[in-house]
């Protein structure tokens, strides 16, 4: 197909933008000490950061599919006026400044916080400051993003199919579990690398709720964060990490959202 | 009787009052022009749409009555329906489909598979069984969704547009497949057509709206 003209001044409009986005990443790849790659790779500290972010952000998006996907099916279906209402806030943390998601996270569940107190008062159990704060912070921040791509597409999924399901004896979680979600798959797959990738990159609800602790609590970001003053060129060997994982989450989901046509 | 409708449904201009009942054996004919109404009387009582007034009951159990409160949902009516756009599920094969409402209605997985092969034999789709939904003929298709209405073995078939999905080559096949299977169908069919030959060719009485 030929493609439609664009006026010039509007080509280097589009130039200057894209040249923004790409400069910063391509001098860390410019940057990074590729010599010494492998060594700072293996170091301890570099290890541990990248298995707790691993471990972290697998499980955090794993637990958002969990608990959003019954979420979304709720908003796509439920005839409840308080919707509208409930949607908004189940989507805010997407532009809630994420540390302030974070001083809610504590404010809820610290040790003086709303539910929090009971849960140390009653059964001694502390949460700030754990992996486990890590995971709900990452939770908190990335399951709007599961739950907004797989509410649509539960909103334009065939209800005569669900209908019909209904007609042939299926109870309503039957019809959920047989109908429903089979076609809604490709989002939830969708939802669940959108999840993991922004769990992996969560950086200001977790520092504030689970703090940085190295090998307990402190994830790639952090520890990115923490050595640019002390250990610049780490910092950009474990930044080419995350970009890199970035990349191949856009890789996999390329017919998603970068199909150019 | 087996099943009995007197109420109305609807909603303003398409406001309808009803009063009908078909025996078992009987193949009952509602028919009409387009926007009369008729897929809604096959959608109110499948479940699928409240009475707007009266009372729906099948075996001397009410289904719906609006006056009463009393309402049962659609997977507890022993009913089955062969919808006009089918609503085959494309994410299953055909036996799968077909069995789809025996396993909803707690049958073993194995005395499915087999209650749908018959079935699927009945209306002539033995070698049908692995094919998806997507790559059969329009006439295909709409033997599985007769299979597939069939093999619960419901007390009221439920008939809307039987024939408007299917292409002009295999309409006259499944008009003649259709009075077959109904005449050996032990309830009552309620069939909503606004085709004049379809009424001949199958129904036992008609009603026009």
């Amino acid at each position: 197909m030929k493609s439609q003209r664009i006026s010039p001044a509007l080509k280097v409009v589009a130039f200057i933008a894209a040249i923004f986005v790409a400069l910063p990443l391509l001098s860390i790849f410019v940057r990074v000490p590729w010599s010494d790659l492998g060594h700072m790779l293996s170091q301890k500290s570099t290890r541990d950061a990248l298995l707790i972010s691993l471990q972290t952000s697998v499980i955090a998006a794993l637990l958002s599919c969990l608990f959003g996907v019954p979420l979304a099916w709720f908003l796509a279906r439920s005839s409840t006026k308080w919707l509208s209402v409930l949607r908004v806030i189940c989507i805010t943390p997407m532009v809630l400044p994420p540390v302030v998601g974070g001083i809610a996270l504590l404010t809820a569940f610290g040790r003086q916080g709303i539910v929090g107190q009971y849960l140390y008062d009653w059964f001694n159990i502390s949460l700030p400051f754990t992996r486990t704060a890590v995971v709900m912070a990452q939770v908190f921040v990335a399951m709007p993003f599961l739950v907004l791509a797989v509410e649509a597409a539960f909103r334009q999924s065939d209800k005569g199919l669900e209908e019909a399901a209904r007609t042939m004896g299926a109870s309503p979680s039957r019809v959920f579990f047989t109908v429903a979600l089979p076609a809604a798959r490709p989002a939830v797959i969708a939802g669940i690398a959108l999840a993991w990738a922004r769990s992996l990159g969560e950086f200001g609800a977790s520092i504030t709720f689970a703090g940085s602790f190295p090998g307990r609590t402190q994830t790639l970001p952090m520890a990115v964060y923490e050595l640019v003053s002390v250990d610049y060129r780490l910092s950009l060997v474990l930044s080419l990490v995350l970009i890199f994982i970035s990349i191949a989450v856009l890789a996999a989901m390329r017919d998603r959202w970068l199909a150019g046509r | 009787m087996s099943i009995s409708l007197q109420g109305t449904i609807g909603r303003g201009e398409f406001e309808r009052a009803l009063n009908f009942s078909v025996a078992d054996g009987e193949v009952l004919a509602i028919t009409g022009p387009n926007g009369s109404g008729k897929s809604t009387i096959i959608h109110t009582i499948a479940g699928l749409i409240s009475l707007r007034s009266g009372q729906l009951q099948s075996d001397n159990i009410t289904w719906d009555e609006p006056s009463t409160r009393i309402w049962v949902a659609p997977e507890n009516r022993t009913c089955a329906v062969v919808f006009q756009d089918l609503r085959l599920f494309p994410h299953m094969n055909v036996i799968a489909n077909v069995s789809y409402g025996l396993r909803a209605h707690g049958v073993a997985k194995d005395e499915a598979m087999t209650r749908s092969s018959v079935a699927l034999t009945r209306v002539g789709l033995s070698s049908f069984e692995k094919r998806r939904p997507n790559d059969l003929s329009g006439g295909e298709r709409q033997r599985v969704a007769l299979a597939r209405a069939l093999v619960v073995e419901p007390r009221v078939l439920l008939l809307d547009e039987p024939l408007s999905a299917v292409d002009a080559s295999s309409r006259a096949a499944i008009r003649d497949l259709l009075p077959e299977v109904l005449s050996s169908f032990a309830g009552a069919t309620i069939l909503v057509t606004h085709d004049l030959g379809d009424v001949e060719a199958m129904a036992t009485r008609s009603l026009g709206l």
